[in-house]
């Protein structure tokens, strides 16, 4: 096992530097001066020299490419010239939203999708069956954008002033504060180093911060706010994992070994849970890993829609002004974080699996 | 040599003589079998039949702004005369959008629009897939070393983000987000046709051609790439609604169609502001997209029941 899955992250790092030279490669190709971009169209002709030979725009490539390696590899994103700050200090700013909304669709789309997904399996053929499946078919169609809206539209003015009304844009109510833990907790940090950052980064994670500091009123509203651009990301991978659980529920129900267990007399539930259910996770979890990429790229349509401020739609506005710092530090650190996200996925189907590992 | 008699028994049931039936006769009925599948093709077949002829059915010019023209205000709510809109006001029935342009002949000719971007896209990038996958299956080594690990990269980056990145470097318009959607979507037909070959360059009947004196042209092209048509066709299929979503999506975010082209993304993309004040103008579009798509989605789903052997018997 250990054996796998130190093969399987060295065979990353191809992948990882091939990332870091297109993204290089990328930034180097758009169209338009960076000297001008950054310092603005008045910039004269000698403020652009020392500019460019400041910043070794002047050297080859390849040695620009070491440059950027070497800065990559201590921490050096590089600046944003439209926010004025080195681009880690927005990631620990905006990752935190991005990764909330994507675990909270991700476990909706999961704690939604596999029981659907079974029961249609268990009901094959029936009306809840094809009911659901035709669902799940309209589901996985849906652009995530049009769906965002439209829940946006019924829930926050259609239903406005009953119960179910939910606000249509924001991480927190304007008034509600979210204090960090670390200063609820009176600890001081100085300095503005890694371990600074970290913290910041986890206190910026409301719902993590929330419990916390057992701050319920945060903790609701926060959840409130992600209820509907978690519902819009989520419904395309919940009715992915719905239809994948349910053919390979399907398959599984119709082997030998699920006959034989019905055979000795165990209860049907224990059949579909502990016989069936268990060996059809296997192919989910490739199907969860495929889904992530999407749900990433979803990030920046809901972000856009709902008003949060999360790495996608900075990444989006920071494109539209041309802001290449971003677009490049942004693009490596989602292409990175994504990489990782499938050597989890790769590993524990390994794990699951001991047939993948011994190949 | 049971199996085959049963095999043949179970066809001959099934009113699927072995005789004089050809793999894609096969596929055609098992097709028409399939509830889903005849549901995607039927909506396929209305909007290709609208596409063909926008011209003549959409009431209005797409691009045609109605001040001055007719008597209609900005964003007004869709006007029906069958279901009560007053005889007298001209008849819009998706409304009219924030240019004061006839929303429905703008959602007619996207049909258009969207068909021409999925089947584009797709040809493109399958035909780039399938020269990279076959180089690659087939020459083994440092050629399909490269080419594997280049495909690996592009599958490191979420694919729309991939997209807007493309985009941004190539500049926002319609044929630049083809070029970019053609571009994300190129490993996934590169390794289905690698795939398919590494599966049959060692049998047989490769060697015997191979012994004939055949080229590699034509043991490439005539022998080995005719194994990868049924699992391209079920990809392409497939791969035409998520090209036609992520389209959609850069064109909404105003990477793609620029306006005033009638494309159902910038559309949508446009008007996402009024949501509340005039929310005909994000569903109609929005419907649309996924009528669309899902009828491909239904179609390829079809298309790989019918063209999977070990499915066969299974779900007919």
């Amino acid at each position: 096992m250990i054996q796998y899955i130190i093969r399987r992250t060295l065979s990353a790092i191809p992948v990882l530097f091939g990332i870091l030279l297109v993204t290089f490669v990328l930034a180097r190709v758009i169209p338009g001066d960076p000297c001008r971009a950054i310092l603005g169209e008045k910039a004269t002709k000698a403020v652009c020299d020392r500019f460019i030979s400041e910043h070794g725009l002047d050297k080859p490539l390849y040695t620009q490419f070491g440059v950027y390696l070497n800065e990559i590899a201590h921490g050096d994103y590089g600046r944003s010239f439209r926010y004025g700050m080195p681009v880690t200090r927005l990631l620990v700013e905006r990752l935190p939203t991005t990764i909330e909304l994507s675990f909270c669709a991700l476990f909706f789309s999961l704690v939604v999708g596999i029981p659907l997904g079974v029961i249609s399996a268990v009901k094959h053929n029936s009306w809840v069956d094809v009911s659901m499946m035709v669902w799940a078919n309209i589901g996985v169609s849906m652009p995530v954008f049009w769906l965002g809206l439209m829940l946006a539209y019924v829930f926050s003015l259609l239903l406005k002033g009953t119960p179910f009304w939910l606000p249509p844009s924001g991480r927190i109510t304007a008034g509600i504060l979210s204090p960090a833990f670390y200063d609820v907790w009176g600890w001081t940090i100085q300095g503005t180093g890694l371990w600074r950052g970290v913290l910041e980064f986890l206190g910026r994670l409301y719902i993590f911060n929330a419990i916390l500091t057992a701050n319920w009123k945060l903790l609701g509203d926060t959840l409130t706010h992600l209820l509907l651009p978690s519902l819009a990301l989520g419904t395309i991978p919940m009715a992915l994992f719905a239809r994948m659980t349910r053919s390979t529920m399907l398959e599984v129900l119709g082997q030998d070994y699920i006959r034989t267990a019905r055979a000795k007399g165990l209860p049907n539930s224990m059949v579909i849970l502990k016989h069936a259910f268990r060996n059809s996770l296997l192919p989910l979890v490739t199907v969860i890993g495929l889904s992530l990429g999407g749900l990433l790229g979803g990030a920046v349509l809901t972000e856009t829609i709902f008003g949060l401020s999360g790495v996608g739609r900075t990444l989006y506005e920071a494109i539209t002004a041309r802001d290449y710092g971003i677009v490049q530090a942004f693009t490596v650190v989602i292409a990175i974080f994504f990489v990782i996200l499938n050597l989890i996925v790769d590993i524990s189907y390994a794990y699951l699996d001991p047939r993948i590992r011994l190949d | 040599m049971n199996d085959i008699t049963e095999k043949i028994a179970e066809l001959d049931a099934e009113g699927l003589s072995l005789k004089s039936v050809s793999l894609w006769q096969i596929t055609w009925r098992r097709l028409f079998r399939r509830k889903s599948a005849v549901v995607g093709m039927v909506i396929l077949g209305i909007l290709a039949f609208i596409a063909l002829t926008a011209q003549w059915i959409a009431p209005y010019d797409p691009i045609q702004v109605l001040i001055g023209v007719e008597q209609v205000k900005m964003r007004q709510d869709p006007c029906i005369h069958l279901l009560g809109c007053p005889q007298d006001q001209p008849q819009h029935i998706m409304g009219i959008d924030g240019n004061v342009r006839d929303e429905f002949s703008r959602l007619l000719y996207g049909t258009r629009l969207s068909l021409m971007i999925g089947l584009s896209t797709v040809t493109s990038s399958i035909f780039i897939g399938t020269i990279l996958g076959a180089l690659s299956g087939y020459f083994g080594h440092w050629v399909d070393n490269t080419i594997m690990r280049v495909m690996d990269v592009l599958l490191a980056f979420p694919s729309l983000l991939l997209a807007i990145v493309i985009v941004t470097v190539l500049g926002p318009g319609l044929i630049n987000a083809l070029i970019a959607i053609s571009i994300v979507s190129i490993p996934a037909y590169a390794r289905v046709v690698r795939a398919s070959v590494l599966s049959v360059r060692e049998m047989d009947y490769v060697s015997a051609t191979r012994a004939q004196g055949g080229n590699t042209f034509q043991i490439l092209f005539k022998r080995i790439l005719p194994n990868a048509l049924t699992p391209l066709i079920v990809q392409g299929t497939l791969g035409i609604a998520t090209a036609i979503l992520d389209a959609a999506a850069l064109s909404f975010l105003g990477l793609g169609a620029q306006p005033p082209m009638p494309e159902w993304g910038s559309m949508l993309g446009s008007e996402r502001n009024q949501v509340f004040t005039a929310p005909h103008l994000v569903f109609y579009p929005g419907l649309a997209i996924m009528l669309i798509v899902l009828s491909f989605n239904l179609l390829g789903d079809g298309l790989r029941d019918a063209l999977d052997p070990r499915l066969a018997h299974a779900s007919g």
